[in-house]
């Protein structure tokens, strides 16, 4: 459509000169494409803050670790049919470390809240874990500080406890954990080494938590709900064959016929982002019917204006034809002023949009990324309009006859 | 022959009535005439004009423009040879309001595709040349109506086109303005163009070498003054 780039330049020149000439007029008409900008950009911003946090926090959840549990993470439809569901077992972890042949770690996890002593600091309702030895490797945890849990003190049920990083920093202010003893509950446990630390998910602290032996929780703690099984895989492909492996296997132990549903869920990371990506999928369509609409609307102005612009500039397009100017120059000539005008209000919705969605954020208490992502989103809007609402004026004074046009009055 | 013309016919259509302006003219012009057109008015000089300009397509009869039939050509190629060949200089300036002098005189070169170093040299050599090298970046309403006239010629000039053509160029200016404007054709005739006037001052009419006047849309006496 456009000629040769070196004419480019001179249809910024022209559309320049052109928009100067009427500086309210064209403000005016820019506004529509500001304001469709602005909204898209705002929203735009918000989304693109939130989604690099949410990915960046799901992304803890190990991306090749699946959790066999009584309830799913994403509940589609109907909420009581899950209810009855039965809780999932010891015997059921004992099946799945014996028969499955692809999971590379296995750790079972049952949890009580209990208040944890150690001399006069006392920790309230913290989480308590029956795990093993796996566990480290299953839900990605490393001792910073002592040891794992090892297999024998899972075999032989030993009164040991590993901290999470943030009760052992509030029960040790200034010592060493390593080889004290604690109260966990009404009992003693010596403290044979703490985790890493996990930081935060969704602002919940990932280092609230004590782990025991699984044989050894069972003894002494009550009030415990259901189990979670989590299960590893190293090789990432292989993560749909342990899926189908682990129904097999439940299958099989809860004697569940060919027809019936499962009554266990295999959970996974993927079903988190994938629901938070239908979430802001539905936000974005919406957004992207809000700003279009307005866009819509502003581009209508566009095109309104330009007829105007191009009936009281007849006689300048008779002008630029007699001297040689071609239909194609003068299309061009006239998208490229439509082109700036939405442009104008695109610059601006895109900086006004970027700090809107910088305030949503920070509201949030989240970051806000410069993106050039929203720069294009910006730009392409406000050209996409200027083309579309510029293209029938342009149309209509390329193919004007040069004789007629320059005797216009 | 630089122009020929033959049984040029150029009917308007107003709604039911033809309106013939011009009714069958043969006419030649060769390579550096000065030729003046007169006639009253309503005679058919402008339509003629713009036809050899290639503004307007004749109704009927041949165009031969530097051998070449130009008389079928679509607007894009009319527009070509106006760029290339052809400078128009009007009666009433028809000067881009908006723009100084030297991008009005810039223009023509815009179209043809040059540098922008290249064209503003050219145009500021044909500024030079009509006398307005003080004057480059006044817009044409900081000009008297003598300086507008040099300014498109300027324009009309910076190509170095073959032909100019001038629709009563002195039209709406003062008689001794107007005869400054008579000068500088001069010189651009002695520099080898072709030039076309329309006029309907005899005296404007005693610059050229020929005279043809045109009645009813056709040719009433053809005179070369030589
Ligand atoms: N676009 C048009 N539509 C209809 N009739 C036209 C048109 N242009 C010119 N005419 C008619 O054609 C005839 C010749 O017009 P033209 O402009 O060529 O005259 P002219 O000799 O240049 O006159 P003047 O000296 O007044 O400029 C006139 O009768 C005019 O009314
Ligand atoms: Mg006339």
């Amino acid at each position: 459509m456009f000629d040769r780039f070196s004419l480019l330049g001179e249809y910024f020149v022209m559309a320049w000169m052109a928009l100067k000439s009427h500086k309210m007029r064209s403000a005016l008409t820019t506004l529509g494409i500001l304001i469709g900008v602005t909204t898209i950009i705002t929203i735009f911003t918000t989304i693109q803050g939130m989604n690099e946090y949410v990915i960046g926090e799901l992304s803890n959840i190990g991306s090749s670790t699946v959790y066999v549990e009584k309830w799913p993470w994403v509940i589609r439809g109907d909420f009581w049919r899950y209810r009855n569901r039965k809780e999932v077992t010891y015997k059921e972890y004992e099946a799945l470390a014996k028969y499955s042949k692809t999971a590379d770690y296995i750790s079972p996890a049952v949890w009580a809240l209990r208040t944890v002593k150690y001399k006069n600091e006392v920790y309230e309702r913290v989480p308590v874990l029956g795990t093993n030895e796996q566990y480290k490797d299953t839900d990605n945890v490393a001792p910073a500080d002592g040891r794992f849990l090892t297999e024998m003190d899972v075999y032989r049920n030993h009164k040991v406890c590993v901290l999470g990083d943030e009760v052992a920093k509030n029960l040790f202010k200034d010592e060493s954990p390593i080889g004290k003893r604690v109260k966990v509950g009404s009992d003693k446990y010596r403290v044979i080494g703490v985790n890493e630390k996990q930081g935060q998910v969704f602002g919940q602290s990932m280092d609230n938590y004590v782990l025991v032996p699984y044989g050894t929780f069972r003894r002494v703690m009550s009030g415990h709900r259901g189990m979670r099984i989590s299960m590893t895989v190293s090789d990432v492909s292989k993560l749909e064959d342990m899926k189908d492996e682990i129904r097999g296997i439940m299958r099989k132990e809860r004697k569940i016929r060919p027809e019936e549903e499962d009554d266990f869920a295999i959970n996974q990371q993927d079903q988190l982002t994938q629901l938070y990506r239908d979430l802001t999928g539905t936000l974005f369509a919406i957004i992207f019917v809000i700003g279009g609409i307005s866009l819509l609307v502003g581009g209508i102005g566009i095109t309104n204006i330009m007829l105007v612009s191009v009936t009281e500039r007849t006689k300048e397009i008779g002008i630029r034809k007699a001297i040689g100017a071609r239909r194609r120059n003068i299309l061009s000539q006239f998208i490229i002023e439509s082109i700036a005008i939405a442009s104008i209000g695109g610059i601006i919705g895109i900086i006004l949009g970027y700090f809107g969605g910088s305030i949503v954020l920070s509201q949030m208490e989240l970051n806000t990324g410069v993106s050039l992502s929203v720069i294009m989103v910006g730009f392409g809007f406000s050209s996409f309009v200027g083309v579309a609402a510029g293209f029938y004026p342009a149309w209509k004074a390329a193919k004007m006859n040069p004789i007629d046009s320059l005797h216009f009055e | 022959m630089l122009i020929e013309v033959t049984n040029l016919k150029k009917t308007y259509q107003l709604g039911d009535i033809e309106v013939p302006a011009v009714r069958g003219i043969d006419m030649s012009i060769e390579k550096n005439e000065y030729l003046a057109i007169m006639g009253p008015s309503g005679s058919g000089k402008s339509t003629l004009m713009n036809i050899i300009g290639c503004l307007d397509v004749p109704t009927e009869g041949s165009y031969i423009l530097d051998s070449k039939d130009v008389s079928k050509l679509n607007d894009d190629e009319l527009a070509e040879i106006r760029n290339r060949k052809i400078g128009f200089v009007f009666q009433t300036f028809n000067l881009l309001p908006r723009a100084d002098a030297l991008h009005n005189v810039e223009l023509p070169l815009i179209y043809s595709g040059l540098p922008r170093a290249k064209r503003k040299e050219m145009a500021e050599a044909a500024l030079d040349k009509v006398g307005l090298g003080d004057r480059m970046h006044h817009k044409p309403n900081e000009l008297s109506g003598g300086e507008r006239q040099r300014v498109a010629i300027a324009r009309a000039l910076v190509n170095n086109p073959a032909i100019i053509l001038a629709d009563e160029p002195t039209g709406n200016l003062d008689s001794n303005t107007g005869e400054e404007i008579m000068e500088i054709f001069e010189q651009i005739h002695a520099g080898g163009n072709t030039i076309i006037l329309i006029t309907h001052e005899e005296y404007i009419a005693n610059h050229s070498n020929r005279v043809v006047r045109l009645l009813d849309g056709l040719i009433q006496s053809d005179e070369n003054k030589q």
